[in-house]
C-alpha cells in the first residue's frame, strides 16, 4: 500500500533538512522548555503543599548517611556481611535437616530397595550413588541458603537500599570503564552468578553489558561460600587460639570476597581498555524514597521466581554430574580407577600451583555445581590416599559431620596451609558453573565471549595460585 | 429508581467483573500500554490488573524485557503491555525508544500513564510528551498514600481538566483505586469518554509552519501513519532512528495491526 520509492523518501528528508536550517539550532531546547513550562504551570494549579514535608527530610537524612563518602562503604560492607552471616548461620540447620532426610535416611532405603529388586551393581551405583546423591546434595546444600539469601536481597531492593549501593559503587565502576549498574549485577552474583548474568540485561550498552557478564563470576556465589567458610575455618581459623578462630576465619572469607570485587574492577578496567574499548556511558539513577517492603509478597516472588527456578536448573545439571563422578571413581583400568589415574598424572602439574590432582579433578567433574566440590574432594582424597574406614564406601560422595574430621582427612591427604589458601583463591578464580556458562551463552549468543568468560578466570586463578606458591616457597 | 442495572456502572460492583487472565492473551478486544517514570509503581499496577507477579525493582531499566499480560473486565478482554520506565520520550536510550515506538506505532487503544503523586511536576513532563503522541490516555495518580503522608494535596478534577484525560487517584500497593482505573480504561477504550488531551501550545509560528510542511510531505508518502505532526517534529529535531525509518521505508510498514508490536518493540 506504500508505493513510494527511495527517491520520494529522500525528498522528505531534504524538506526536513531545509526546514531545520530555517529553524536554527536552539529550537530543540525551546521544545523541551515549553513542555517543562506547561508541566510546571499545571502542577502549580493542582498541587498544594500543606505544612512541612517531614517524611522527605527523614529520607534525606538517611541518604546522607548511607551514601556518604566516608560511611557509605563501611556501612555497605557491614550490611552485606550481616546478610551473609544470616544466610550462612541460618542455612546450617535446615541444610543439616535436609541432608539427614535425603542422604542419611532416604539413601539407605533406596540402596536396600535396589538390592531387593537385584539391580546390577553398576546401575545401582550410577543411579543411586551417582545421580541421586548429587541431586540430594545440591538440594540440601543449595536450597536453604538461597531460600534465605534471595528474600533478604529482595527486601533490601524493596526497601530502596540497593539503588544506594549502586550509587556508592557507581564511581568505582565508571573509573574502570564499566557501568554503574554493574554494582547491582555484581551483588546479585553473590547469590548466584547465573542470576547475576541475567540481571546484566538492565545495562543498555552492549559493551558494558558484556563487561558485567564476563566479570560476574568474580562474585562468590552461594555455592562457593560453604567451601570458603569450611576451608577458612580448618586452615586459617586453626592458626589462632580457638577464641579468635571464628572472627579470623570470617575475616579471611570477607577478604576473599573483597578480592573478588577487586578482580571484578581490574578485569573490567582491562577489558574496557583493550578488546572492549569505550567510554563508560552515563545513566541517571533516581534514589527512590524508602518504602516499607511488602514482606509476604517478597517472600513469594523470591521463592518462586528465583529460588525454585535456580534450584531446578542446578538439579538438572547435577544429575549428569553425579553420574560422571561415580563413573570416574568406579570404572577401573588396570585395577586403578579413572580418577586415580588422573590424580597421579596431574599431581606434578598441580603442585606447581600449590594445588593437587584431587582439587583439579574435583573442579573439572563438579562444573555443574560448585556445591559438590567439597564432597567430591573428600571422596577423591579418601580414594586416592587409601584411607580406611572413612565415608560411606570408596567412590561415593560424602560429607563429614564435624569440621575436625574433615580437617583430619584433608591433612592425611597431604594438605597444608598453602593448599588451603590456594583452594580458597582457586574457588574464587575458576570457571563459572555450567548453569552460568549456559546462561552466558544464552545472554550473549556468542561462543567467543562464552569461552572468554569460562577460561579467563581459570587462567587468572592459576596465575594467582602460582605466585602465592612461589612466594610461599621463597619465604620458607 | 431501584433499577438493578445501575449496579453495573458502579465501580464497587465492577470488582467482581475483573478476571485476571495472566498471560492468556488470546483474542483481546483492546490493547493498553502502561507507561510512566521509573519508580512510580507501574509494575505493581500491572500485577494488580493481570494477577501476574512480575518481579519489580527500584532502579531504571528493571522491566528489561517488555512484559505483557491480560485481564478481562465487563466481558471485554484487554491486553496490557508494561513498557520500560522512562523520564522522557525525547532522547534515544533503548528504554525510551521502546516506550515511544510502542505508543506511537503499536497504536494501543489506551495508554495508562502511572505517575508518582509526590513528584507530580517532574512526572508531568512525560505525561505531556505522551499526550503529544496519543489521544487516548488515562492517568493513574499513584502513591496517593505517600502524598498524604507528605502533606501533598492534589486537585484531581482540576488536573483532569488541564490534561483532558481521566485522572484516577490510587495506591496500587494497597490495591486502592484499581477498580476506578479499570472503569476509566473501559470508558476511554469504548469511546464513552472522549479525551481532549492537552497539547503544547507555545510553539513558535515558524516551528508550526515547518511542522505543517513536513507533515504534509509525510502524508503523501505514508498516508496510514498515525500522528504525523509528532513524527514531523521528531524529524525536525534530527531524531536518527526516525530518519532511518523514513529512509528505508520502514515507517510505512508500521501497520496499526497489533501483531507488529513485537517487531516494533524488539530489542537490538
Amino acid at each position: 500500500m506504500n508505493k513510494q520509492t527511495a527517491n520520494d523518501r529522500e525528498e522528505i528528508l531534504s524538506v526536513v533538512n531545509k526546514a531545520r536550517w530555517d529553524l536554527g539550532v536552539n529550537f530543540h531546547d525551546t521544545v523541551i522548555e515549553s513542555i517543562y513550562a506547561d508541566a510546571s504551570k499545571i502542577a502549580r494549579k493542582t498541587v498544594h503543599q500543606k505544612g512541612d514535608k517531614e517524611a522527605y527530610s527523614l529520607d534525606i537524612k538517611i541518604d546522607k548517611i548511607v551514601t556518604s563518602r566516608w560511611l557509605g562503604f563501611p556501612l555497605m560492607f557491614l550490611i552485606l556481611a550481616l546478610v551473609f552471616w544470616i544466610t550462612v548461620a541460618g542455612a546450617n540447620y535446615p541444610s543439616g535437616l535436609l541432608a539427614s532426610l535425603l542422604i542419611d535416611y532416604m539413601h539407605p532405603i533406596l540402596k536396600s530397595g535396589a538390592a531387593a529388586i537385584h539391580l546390577p551393581w553398576w546401575l545401582d551405583g550410577v543411579l543411586i550413588d551417582g545421580a541421586y546423591l548429587a541431586m540430594a546434595w545440591v538440594i540440601a546444600v543449595m536450597l536453604p541458603p538461597m531460600a534465605i539469601f534471595f528474600p533478604l536481597f529482595t527486601l533490601m531492593e524493596d526497601l530502596g537500599y540497593l539503588p544506594r549501593v549502586a550509587f556508592n559503587m557507581d564511581n568505582l565502576f565508571r573509573r574502570a570503564g564499566a557501568h554503574g549498574k554493574q554494582a547491582l549485577t555484581m551483588s546479585m552474583g553473590f547469590g548466584c552468578n547465573a542470576a547475576g548474568v541475567v540481571a546484566a540485561r538492565v545495562i543498555d550498552s552492549p559493551r558494558e553489558r558484556l563487561v558485567a557478564i564476563i566479570t560476574n563470576n568474580f562474585s562468590l556465589c552461594n555455592g562457593r561460600w560453604p567451601t570458603q567458610i569450611l576451608i577458612a575455618s580448618i586452615f586459617i581459623g586453626g592458626l589462632v587460639p580457638a577464641s579468635f578462630a571464628g572472627i579470623v576465619s570470617a575475616g579471611a572469607v570477607v577478604g576473599v570476597a573483597v578480592l573478588g570485587i577487586f578482580f571484578s574492577l581490574v578485569v573490567s578496567w582491562g577489558l574496557s581498555k583493550s578488546v572492549l574499548k569505550g567510554e563508560a556511558s552515563a545513566f541517571s539513577l533516581e534514589l527512590p524514597p524508602y518504602r516499607p517492603p511488602r514482606i509476604w509478597q517478597t517472600l513469594y516472588t523470591s521463592l518462586i521466581d528465583r529460588t525454585i527456578f535456580v534450584l531446578w536448573r542446578a538439579i538438572v545439571f547435577a544429575v549428569p554430574a553425579g553420574i560422571v563422578i561415580w563413573v570416574v571413581a568406579n570404572v577401573k583400568i588396570d585395577g586403578i580407577s579413572l580418577a586415580e589415574h588422573f590424580i597421579d598424572w596431574s599431581n606434578p602439574f598441580a603442585f606447581v600451583f600449590g594445588l593437587n590432582g584431587v582439587i583439579l579433578l574435583a573442579y573439572i567433574i563438579a562444573i555443574p555445581a560448585n556445591e559438590i566440590v567439597i564432597p567430591t574432594v573428600l571422596m577423591l582424597t579418601v580414594l586416592s590416599s587409601k584411607l580406611a574406614g572413612m565415608g560411606s564406601g570408596t567412590g561415593v560422595m560424602f560429607e563429614l559431620d564435624s569440621t575436625a574430621d574433615t580437617a583430619a582427612v584433608l591433612k592425611a591427604g597431604g594438605w597444608t596451609l598453602l593448599t588451603g589458601i590456594n583452594l580458597m583463591l582457586f574457588s574464587l578464580l575458576h570457571n563459572p558453573c555450567s548453569t552460568t556458562i549456559v546462561t552466558i551463552y544464552k545472554e550473549t549468543k556468542s561462543l567467543k565471549w562464552t569461552l572468554v568468560s569460562t577460561f579467563l578466570p581459570i587462567a587468572l586463578g592459576l596465575i594467582v595460585c602460582f605466585f602465592t606458591t612461589q612466594i610461599w616457597f621463597l619465604l620458607q | 429508581m431501584n433499577n438493578p442495572t445501575n449496579c453495573n456502572s458502579c465501580p464497587a460492583h465492577n470488582r467482581e467483573n475483573l478476571v485476571k487472565l495472566g498471560v492468556d492473551m488470546t483474542e483481546t478486544d483492546y490493547v493498553i500500554a502502561l507507561a510512566g517514570n521509573p519508580n512510580v509503581g507501574k509494575s505493581t499496577v500491572f500485577n494488580n490488573l493481570t494477577g501476574l507477579r512480575q518481579h519489580t525493582g527500584n532502579w531504571p531499566g528493571k522491566t528489561v524485557s517488555r512484559a505483557e499480560g491480560a485481564f478481562s473486565f465487563n466481558d471485554k478482554r484487554y491486553k496490557i503491555v508494561d513498557l520500560p520506565g522512562t523520564y522522557s520520550l525525547l532522547s534515544t536510550s533503548t528504554d525510551e525508544e521502546v516506550a515511544r515506538n510502542f505508543i506511537l506505532f503499536g497504536q494501543p487503544d489506551v495508554t495508562l500513564i502511572v505517575v508518582d503523586a509526590t513528584r507530580l511536576e517532574r512526572n508531568l513532563n512525560l505525561v505531556l510528551q505522551i499526550l503529544e503522541i496519543t489521544d487516548r490516555a488515562v492517568l493513574c495518580l499513584n502513591l496517593m498514600d505517600e502524598a498524604k503522608r507528605n502533606n501533598v494535596e492534589i486537585d484531581e478534577r482540576a488536573l483532569s481538566r488541564e490534561l483532558g484525560i481521566p485522572v484516577i487517584p490510587a495506591s496500587a500497593r494497597r490495591r486502592v483505586g484499581m477498580n476506578e482505573v479499570l472503569a476509566a480504561l473501559e470508558d476511554v477504550a469504548t469511546g464513552k469518554y472522549v479525551c481532549k488531551p492537552h497539547k503544547i501550545k507555545s510553539h513558535s509560528p515558524k516551528l508550526n509552519h515547518a511542522i505543517e510542511t513536513v507533515s504534509a510531505k509525510l502524508n503523501e508518502q505514508f498516508p496510514n501513519l498515525p500522528n504525523l505532526k509528532w513524527v514531523a517534529l521528531r524529524l525536525l529535531e534530527g531524531d536518527n532512528s526516525i530518519m532511518e525509518a523514513v529512509r528505508n521505508g520502514e515507517l510505512g510498514n508500521l501497520n496499526p495491526n497489533i501483531s507488529t508490536t513485537a517487531e516494533v518493540l524488539s530489542y537490538e
